[in-house]
């Protein structure tokens, strides 16, 4: 256990190092990265002010909070892409790996982990940016601060998984460009990142519920800006160790599986 | 005649060359129609909030997403592709082999790429238009059409400058991945008309970035909303941009040097 802890805190530190050194590249995309929620948060600006200054709770205040937040929450999201399983079979990359003395997921974890801590640091500005130029409404108190902290982490934990098992259908079949297409369709919509999910039908908020997405997006932009009672703040966590421990069963157990499925050629 | 000549030889070699790939059709199939059931999915959440955004109905913003499908179909097929291998070739060092041939070097570089099985959105978009200009019960009157087609053009013509520009910077900085992100990130503007946007970011969707011009124009033309200054200004902007864009091209190549031993 302790070796493990030493294993991350190398790791990370590795991976702040290099990531550091790529930090305009790293700005690029992340200012790349800001068009998308600007566009919801116009949609959703003028939808408000045609009602009256206010649709599902949300005012335009509320909504540039929500999409403020949202750049941080979507940069935390960001994780090994299951696309790059093809990649890491194909290049034989994989027997590399497995030589190794720990699981794979561990590497990814650690260096997506470490490459976070860069991305937050090189966030704020961005975030004051955007604060002055669309003026949200956000008094958070202290404990959703620390919700939120704890909460980002979570979300960054529980999609690395579940990209992880989307990856590992790679080694079934190549044609997964289409699976994912749909996987990426409805975390569009079930996680909050279109758009707050107090904005959809009863009967989709009760949907997102029992999926993993919404704990990834739209549960720690919502513990931050305000719009969840203590019970919502504490079984949102709840929620997000639940989905972990199912992810970290379903990678191990999987994971098992595509390996034996797994042959490399050449030396 | 001669330059028609060129670009119907690329094109015949482009579309022969991505026929082999029947299977990809399929697979293109299915992202227009995941992409469509998104948009789809997307006004509805909107309309259950409102009943117009900005003066623009539901059939109208449809209209406005059905072009926008037309606009990406062509950039995807046709533009995107051919700057993407400007960049990747200026970083290879095989731009060589285009600029020895005796043809406009511009000219040559633009129409190297046929991925034709991306026209299937522009097909999907031209669908979806039919769709609502059904649905609104509108007749369309053949100025009207005329207009539209102008408006298009133009709106193609400010896209293809603008990637252009884009891409010439790979003279001076390699950043292919940042180009397309970049790119799709503000082109996605367009899904939605440019009036819905803060003035600041209006001003800069309408001349700095031709999203206005390339996507809301068409649409106004097809809504009965546009005037005969705006499409002056329309024409206007994609030629300025055309100017600027050439310009930029040739200073750009001036400065590279090749690679070659």
């Amino acid at each position: 256990m302790l070796q493990l802890f030493d294993f991350y805190r190398a790791a990370m530190k590795q991976a702040i190092l290099v990531q550091f050194q790529y930090r305009a590249a790293n700005y690029f995309y992340m200012i790349g990265m800001i068009a998308e929620p600007i566009i919801y948060l116009a949609v959703w600006s003028v939808v408000a002010a045609t009602q009256g200054g206010a649709v599902a709770g949300y005012d335009a205040g509320a909504f540039a909070a929500y999409y403020i937040v949202w750049t941080l929450v979507r940069n935390m999201n960001i994780v090994f892409t299951p696309y790059g399983w093809e990649q890491r079979i194909r290049s034989g990359e994989l027997s590399g790996v497995l030589l190794r003395p720990l699981h794979p997921l561990h590497y990814d974890i650690a260096f997506f982990a470490g490459w976070k801590v860069v991305v937050i640091v090189l966030w704020l500005p961005i975030a004051a940016v955007l604060a002055w130029l669309f003026q949200p409404t956000l008094a958070p108190t202290w404990l959703e601060i620390a919700v939120f902290a704890v909460a980002i982490w979570g979300a960054f934990l529980i999609r690395m998984m579940f990209l992880w098992l989307l990856g590992l259908i790679s080694f079934w079949t190549t044609r997964v460009a289409a699976i994912y297409e749909l996987f990426f369709a409805f975390e569009l919509f079930l996680s909050g990142r279109i758009a707050p999910l107090a904005l959809f039908p009863d009967w989709v908020q009760t949907l997102a519920d029992w999926l993993p997405f919404r704990w990834t997006f739209g549960f720690p932009i919502e513990a931050l800006i305000g719009q969840l009672s203590l019970a919502g703040l504490l079984g949102g966590l709840a929620m997000q160790a639940f989905w972990i421990g199912l992810g970290l069963g379903l990678v191990t157990l999987v994971w098992r599986s595509a390996l034996r499925r797994y042959t490399a050629v050449g030396g | 005649m001669d330059l028609a000549r060129i670009v119907a030889t690329f094109a015949r070699i482009g579309i022969l060359n991505e026929l082999q790939y029947r299977a990809n059709f399929f697979f293109q199939l299915l992202e227009s129609a995941i992409g469509l059931a998104t948009a789809l999915i997307g006004l509805s959440l909107v309309f259950r909030h409102t009943t117009a955004l900005a003066g623009w109905t539901p059939a109208e913003l449809l209209v406005v997403m059905g072009i926008y499908g037309v606009m990406s179909g062509i950039v995807q097929a046709l533009i995107q592709p051919n700057m993407l291998r400007l960049a990747q070739d200026v970083l290879e060092g095989k731009l060589d082999y285009a600029l020895t041939k005796p043809v406009d070097a511009q000219l040559l570089i633009s129409i190297r790429e046929w991925q034709v099985w991306r026209f299937t959105n522009a097909v999907v978009g031209l669908f979806v238009i039919g769709w609502a200009l059904l649905w609104m019960q509108a007749s369309v009157r053949l100025d009207q059409l005329i207009t539209f087609g102008i408006a298009l053009l133009c709106g193609v013509i400010a896209l293809y400058s603008f990637w252009l520009i884009l891409a010439t910077t790979s003279f001076w900085v390699i950043q292919i991945e940042s180009l397309i992100n970049l790119f799709e990130g503000l082109f996605a503007a367009g899904r939605w008309p440019v009036s819905i946007y803060p003035s600041w970011l209006r001003v800069l969707l309408t001349f700095l970035v031709p999203v206005a011009f390339a996507v809301t124009v068409p649409a106004e033309a097809l809504t009965n909303r546009l005037t005969g200054p705006t499409l002056a200004l329309a024409a206007g902007v994609a030629l300025g941009l055309f100017v600027i864009a050439r310009l930029f091209f040739r200073w750009g190549l001036s400065r590279y040097s090749g690679a070659s031993a």
